[in-house]
């Protein structure tokens, strides 16, 4: 008898997965309550600030008015990336640690698939568990602040200024795009899991501080720290066109054009199924620790 | 067909050779015992069979080579290493549905109708059940699966003896039927004494005995010898001697059962016993011979 298909036993271990990692979604519900909690804290006042705001030029209200949304879907975006760094970097190293690794192998499970479902969480079902919770905090956040500045007539004066609509379909495209800009780093953690006998953090960390010091020592020149920086965060200059500091509030700045055509997409990206094979091949033959 | 087919397996870790060429043909229907001292080679041996290791040689189980094809192989394989394998955080309910849910061969009928003769509940976490309670549900899932193979790697391991008692039982009254194989390593080899029909010593990464059980009935005899009796009995050649409250216990191979039953109590030996006479022999051979 041959294994049932892919797809059922794909479908199973991302399953599993979240049977076992449950800080996936918790992790960002309680982020969403704080940030809840946090904007009703800061209607205290709210009406007074609001009429000073509503004095200055419309870029500005929409700037001034639109912060705490953003910085509710920016800190979501944020936990959803440290809760995936964890995730990987636990994810075929837990198992061979507490042994695991000897009954998940009994099952006629291969190691490809095993490694695809754990790659999935933080490329895939991470960016589809935080969208729909960012679209909720914000709109209980709006909620919230139209209940407060209601009763002086501004409830909609919110509404106008943070489009839900429009950034919840900026959302859906910035949310994708980012996991596949990530997508190497992911890769990365979960070859270091798979290989590392202990400290999996350093492993996968040590190294790029090496080859920095190295280069900067020996060469006096930081291009190695520079690629760094841009994959951890040139994400936004190649994906949206901003100008200096202003924030992503408009399906025009949306560039995927030029994010499509950027070669260190399609770089990262070859470096993902490279990582990616080598944990397959390393899971195969890996042991209880 | 045989089952497990092995020539020359062989597997080095660094400069340690844990498996020294091995040659391996056990049919099916068979229930053998794998015997040896701790880092003989058992675990290697059983973890190239599932395909858990690369080796060197020639392997095929169940017609499969085992490295290259594990997730089809453990379609007709089942294995349970020891009793810790089980995922702690993993819930009784989620560990059912995701067997049931990835192998073809699994009845989940008949594992929830094992479980429901135990104290398990369906909403225990693995970490919550005791070390008896866990081994239960590992026995549950494995005897739910229609597997041809099993392979169980020191499975009662730190088990008190009603419980190890009860998982040989289980395995025997409702799994166990003659056309289904099990490998077993253990190091309470006298209670499944009567469980095997085949036995094999391993040693220093080679395979230095082995036997059906038949044969091993058959052919080892142990005599407690009359104290009066003693220089006679030596004198027929036994393998192995050793001192049980004064008295002395000699075990021979083949020798006449009828001549030894003039001398004191024949009876037939432990593997335990045979084990001891085989490796105490293979020590004194390989220190004689580096003198």
């Amino acid at each position: 008898m041959t294994p049932l298909s892919e797809k059922t036993s794909f479908y199973w271990s991302v399953r599993r997965e979240l049977w076992e990692n449950r800080s996936l979604y918790i992790a960002p519900l309680l982020v969403g309550f704080v940030a809840m909690f946090a904007l009703a804290v800061s209607t205290v006042g709210i009406v007074e600030r609001r009429r000073d705001v509503l004095l200055l030029d419309p870029a500005q209200q929409r700037a001034r008015i639109a912060v705490p949304y953003d910085a509710a879907a920016a800190v979501l975006i944020i936990t959803a990336f440290i809760v995936g760094i964890f995730y990987c970097l636990d994810a075929l190293y837990g198992e061979r640690r507490d042994r695991s690794i000897l009954f998940w192998k009994s099952l006629p499970v291969s190691d490809r698939t095993t490694v695809l479902s754990k790659a999935t969480i933080p490329m895939i079902v991470l960016p589809a568990i935080i969208f729909p919770i960012i679209i909720v905090t914000q709109f209980w956040m709006l909620l919230i602040s139209s209940a407060v500045l209601a009763s002086s007539g501004l409830a909609g004066t919110t509404w106008t200024r943070f489009n839900l609509i429009e950034h919840s379909l900026i959302l859906l495209y910035l949310l994708p795009t980012l996991a596949l800009w990530h997508a190497p780093i992911y890769a990365w953690l979960l070859l270091v899991s798979a290989w590392a006998k202990r400290a999996t953090f350093l492993w996968a960390v040590m190294p790029f501080v090496v080859v920095s010091v190295f280069e900067r020592i020996a060469f006096g020149t930081s291009y190695f720290g520079l690629m760094l920086r841009y994959r951890v965060a040139g994400y936004t200059a190649v994906a949206f066109a901003l100008k200096a500091n202003t924030p992503i509030d408009s399906l025009s700045q949306l560039t995927p054009g030029r994010f499509l055509t950027t070669a260190g997409l399609w770089g990262g990206l070859i470096l993902t199924a490279i990582f990616l094979a080598a944990a397959v091949r390393l899971r195969r033959n890996r042991e209880p620790i | 067909m045989a089952c497990i087919e092995a020539r020359g397996l062989r597997k080095a870790y660094g400069s340690t050779i844990a498996l020294d060429g091995i040659d391996l043909h056990i049919e099916e229907g068979r229930i053998l015992g794998l015997v040896g001292p701790n880092g003989a080679g058992k675990s290697t041996a059983l973890h190239a069979i599932l395909g858990l290791i690369p080796y060197e040689g020639d392997l095929t189980v169940m017609g499969r080579n085992p490295w290259t094809e594990r997730d089809q192989l453990m379609c007709d394989v089942s294995f349970i290493a020891d009793v810790a394998v089980l995922p702690r955080w993993i819930r009784v309910a989620q560990v059912i549905d995701f067997v049931a849910g990835i192998h073809p061969r699994f009845d989940r009928g008949k594992a929830e109708g094992f479980l429901a003769k135990t104290n398990i509940k369906r909403t225990s976490k693995v970490r919550e059940l005791s070390k008896g309670m866990v081994t239960q549900l590992h026995l549950a899932l494995v005897m739910a699966i229609d597997a041809k193979l099993l392979v169980l790697d020191e499975p009662t391991i730190g088990l008190d003896i009603l419980v190890r008692k009860q998982f040989y039982d289980s395995l025997l009254n409702d799994y166990f039927d003659r056309s289904r194989t099990i490998v077993v390593t253990t190091h309470q080899i006298d209670e499944i004494q009567d469980v095997l029909t085949d036995v094999m010593f391993i040693n220093n990464g080679r395979i230095v005995f082995g036997c059906s059980m038949e044969e091993f009935e058959a052919r080892y005899v142990e005599v407690m010898v009359n104290p009066e009796n003693v220089a006679a009995a030596r004198a027929l050649g036994p393998i192995h001697e050793r001192q049980v409250f004064g008295r002395s216990i000699l075990l021979f191979d083949q020798a006449d059962r009828q001549q030894l039953a003039t001398l004191g109590d024949v009876r037939t030996p432990s593997i335990a016993d045979l084990f001891v006479a085989v490796m105490g022999n293979s020590a004194n051979q390989a220190n004689g011979a580096a003198q």
